[in-house]
């Protein structure tokens, strides 16, 4: 098995595990600091006989990607916090349509314009609630360069298993920083391909078999001649006025995330057998946990960090479960306390709820998280 | 019985369709499925997007590869699904309001890259879906309900605009002039590059009512009075030019395509 | 106690001080270290006032950012005035010879090296000074081996440029000797 070891960024190691799951499309548009992410994109995808774009806006960014994807391709578009607002229509779109399409959001300092160069936190709610409507979201966030790259593969994989665009939220701090990181082989890598019906058979476009989780979907162009349309539809996937048929949709696009949890929900847990405190920290700012723990921990402390991988749908029951044993939580993010909010909803004052955090574009200090987490003591 | 035409290329039990009675889009869409025929093109090749307005409804009645998008991306995921796809024939329907205002930008830069889109404009200058806004083809002092005084803005030339964006086939036609209708959107679908038909087509219920155009006959009528095929007023006496609209083709030549610009590319790589 | 190097190069956009960073972090790879290598800069992509940081150790790098420095680098006036001043007690300031250091910095060692002038006149190109850094720092602290650090900037620096660059790095660590 060939595996490489390399020095990369971590939006360069995005790229690596996209082609590696298979992408044969990217549409986008340049946007700091994402913008490595299509620059590699551009050079690597024709080399494999897949095809990128630069589109005229951001919006068209994520419509070429779904149209693509509707053709059969993998398809991944990438942005940053401006971007991302720009593209949350079609994202609804793609849920609704249940296409598969990967979205990297990498983090930077905001509102507005911001600060385009310096990391942020402040979209994970925008991921959850950013388009119109109740929708199913999945929501993936990586600590390091080798991480982006697993999640990648994973949010490729779980957009095609399970039909939805996929959020690959990163920050400027992991985009950016370059570690080291060994790539394995393809073989040693696991892909999950769209279910595709076969000619002859009975096909409802929007119809779930039995044995599946999701409608089967036919490539454009395979014979199928089959509609797709952003209205409430049937089975047939036609538009439907019907209140009843908007509700089975609605119930199924739900039920198919929330019934599969388990499956999707991947997190990291660090110290927290005998923990009486906690921290919670993701992306970037889990790095600035990890260092604060070991610290704390050699001072004696007993300090555990939960660090979510899928921060959507949210790790609900873990959280619940460590509010049941620790004196306290403390989330720790860039931003004014989006986790914090919903750790504090799914705690339920199991124990208190404290916010470490900031957003002037500076990462958060071990120092300084430490400095917060010992008033507690 | 239906005619061979309907059965073959629509999706019966779709119908009946929402349009209003007088509505001009229905024989765009006729006209549509007829150069498909005549082209002989294969259905299952064959794709038909469109973003939100009372025309983009029409690929849903449509048997074929269909795809009914947001307001104004029609041409942007039609982009996604020619380029990763260039076998498949991608035609996309829009509105004016779609395609010149919220969907402008995705219409000069589909035109700019010469991408191998036909574009079907069915231009019945309002918003008739939400109920009879002023559009960006709207003509000056008309009204709309939201003109209730009269529109002061310009009216935009959608197929002058796509010339000027760069598109290689740009033609205008009126629901009126269907036997030119037909010719043009098969020159259009045969074109290798990006191409516009703009349809112009009625609105009795909105436009028509809100402007005092008369009845659906009348509104005909004008069409068949004010338009005349830009070669043939060539020759005509200036007084007979005078308040009357061109149409036809106005541009009709080879550039490179698109997607097999970008399949150069790749291929160049292999070696 | 692991071997452990953070340090900060800073200059000006265009000099090379992000390369010579991904430059020094490959080569602790290559030594079996953890690295990483993070930047900061600004929206000019030519000029401003840029860094990058390596943090080199032997143990894991949990956070990636430098916040004291064990060693500062400054190429130019601008970014030693806005880098410097964070400086581990132990740790060491190196400026460009050119620069003028504010009064009452603290460090254990302070030195200024005509970085630039060997560059120039004895390598013959400016462009080369991030490489003579590197032999300077490298032949101060002996972070990296000099095979590790060799290797590393063949892989990264343009062909053609392979004799300049060992002849850059040479004069780096003959720039240490004499300190």
């Amino acid at each position: 098995m060939a595996r490489k070891v390399k020095f990369l960024q971590g939006n360069e190691a995005c790229v690596e595990g996209a082609l590696m799951a298979g992408m044969t499309f990217y549409s986008g548009y340049p946007i700091t600091p994402s913008t490595e992410i299509a620059e590699l994109s551009a050079e690597g995808l024709p080399r494999i006989g897949g095809k990128f774009i630069q589109m005229e806006d951001e919006i068209a960014g994520i419509a070429a990607a779904i149209g693509a994807s509707l053709t059969g391709a993998k398809a991944m578009t990438a942005t940053s916090g401006p971007g991302f607002s720009l593209k949350q229509e079609n994202i609804g779109y793609a849920a609704l349509t249940e296409v598969p399409v990967v979205i990297v959001n990498v983090q930077r300092g905001g509102p507005s314009t911001g600060l385009p160069t310096a990391p942020g936190q402040g979209d994970l709610m925008q991921a959850m609630w950013g388009t119109h409507g109740d929708h199913p979201v999945i929501c993936l966030t990586p600590d390091s360069v080798k991480e982006t790259f697993d999640l990648t593969i994973r949010a490729f994989n779980l957009a095609e298993k399970y039909r939805t665009p996929v959020i690959l939220l990163t920050d400027e701090i992991t985009g950016h920083m370059r570690e080291k990181i060994e790539i394995p082989d393809q073989s040693e890598i696991e892909i999950y391909n769209r279910i595709k019906p076969t000619l002859g058979e009975d096909y409802k476009a929007y119809k779930v078999y039995d044995g599946d989780i999701v409608p089967k979907m036919a490539d454009f162009g395979s014979g199928f001649r089959y509609h797709v349309t952003g209205l409430m539809h049937d089975e047939t996937g036609f538009p439907s006025n019907s209140t009843k048929n908007a509700a089975v949709l609605m119930d199924r696009l739900m039920a198919k995330i929330e019934n599969n949890k388990e499956d999707i929900i991947t997190y990291e847990e660090i110290e927290t057998a005998d923990a009486e405190y906690l921290i919670v920290a993701y992306g970037g700012t889990a790095r600035t946990a990890k260092a604060a723990i070991k610290t704390l921990r050699a001072e004696g402390i007993k300090v555990g960090l939960f660090r979510p991988i899928t921060v959507w749908p949210f790790p609900e029951k873990q959280v619940v479960e460590l509010s049941e044993k620790v004196k306290d939580v403390l989330v720790a993010e860039l931003n004014y306390g989006q986790m914090k909010l919903e750790v504090e909803r799914v705690v339920k004052g199991n124990c208190p709820v404290r916010f470490c955090g900031k957003a002037n574009g500076e990462v958060l200090t071990p120092e300084e998280l430490i400095r917060k987490f010992k008033e507690v003591l | 019985m239906n005619h061979p035409l309907v059965e073959g290329y629509f999706r019966m039990e779709k119908f009946p369709h929402i349009w209003c009675p007088g509505c001009g889009h229905g024989i765009i869409m006729a006209s549509i499925a007829r150069s498909i025929e005549k082209l002989g093109l294969d259905k299952d090749k064959v794709c038909i997007v469109s973003g939100i307005g009372c025309s983009s409804r029409a690929p849903g009645y449509m048997d074929f590869n269909t795809l009914h998008t947001t307001h104004g991306r029609a041409l942007a995921f039609a982009t996604g699904v020619k380029l990763a796809n260039p076998e498949l024939e991608v035609i996309v329907i829009a509105g004016d309001g779609d395609l010149s205002a919220i969907g402008g930008n995705h219409l000069i830069h589909a035109a700019r890259r010469n991408i191998g889109l036909t574009t079907i404009c069915f231009n019945n200058n309002i918003y008739g879906m939400t109920g009879g806004q002023y559009s960006p083809t709207t003509p000056t002092n008309e009204k709309g309900t939201t003109a209730p005084y009269g529109n002061i803005d310009k009216p935009f030339d959608i197929t002058q605009l796509a010339m000027g964006a760069g598109a290689t086939y740009a033609a205008k036609t009126t629901v009126y002039h269907v036997n030119q209708m037909d010719k043009l959107i098969e020159s259009a679908i045969s074109h290798k590059g990006f191409s516009l038909v703009e349809a112009i087509s009625i609105c009795p219920t909105y436009y028509g009512r809100k402007n005092k155009k008369g009845s659906v006959v009348d509104m005909m009528n004008w069409l068949k009075d004010s338009f005349v095929d830009h070669k043939v007023a060539e020759k005509l006496p200036p007084e007979k030019k005078e308040g009357k609209f061109l149409m036809g083709e106005f541009i009709n030549k080879i550039e490179p395509e698109y997607t097999e610009q970008y399949d150069k590319i790749i291929e160049q790589l292999k070696k | 106690m692991s071997k452990q190097l953070e340090l900060r190069l800073s200059g000006s956009g265009g000099q090379g001080l992000i390369t010579a960073g991904i430059i020094l972090a490959e080569a602790a790879l290559k030594d079996n270290m953890n690295a990483i290598q993070t930047q900061s800069y600004g929206p000019e992509a030519r000029g401003g006032a840029s860094k990058a940081e390596v943090i080199i150790s032997d143990a894991a790098i949990d956070f990636p950012k430098v916040t004291l420095p064990t060693m500062t680098l400054a190429l130019t006036q601008i970014a030693s005035d806005k880098y410097i001043g964070d400086i581990s007690e132990e740790g060491t300031i190196i400026v460009d010879d050119t620069i003028q250091l504010p009064e009452g910095i603290k460090a254990k060692n302070i030195y200024k090296i005509p970085i630039i002038k060997t560059a120039v006149s004895e390598v013959g190109k400016e462009i080369v000074a991030n490489i003579v850094a590197l032999g300077l720092i490298v032949g101060l602290t002996g972070i990296v081996s000099e095979e590790s650090l060799e290797q590393a900037i063949m892989s990264r620096i343009p062909k053609g440029t392979e004799d300049l660059n060992r002849l850059a790095l040479k004069k780096g660590y003959e720039l240490a000797k004499n300190i």
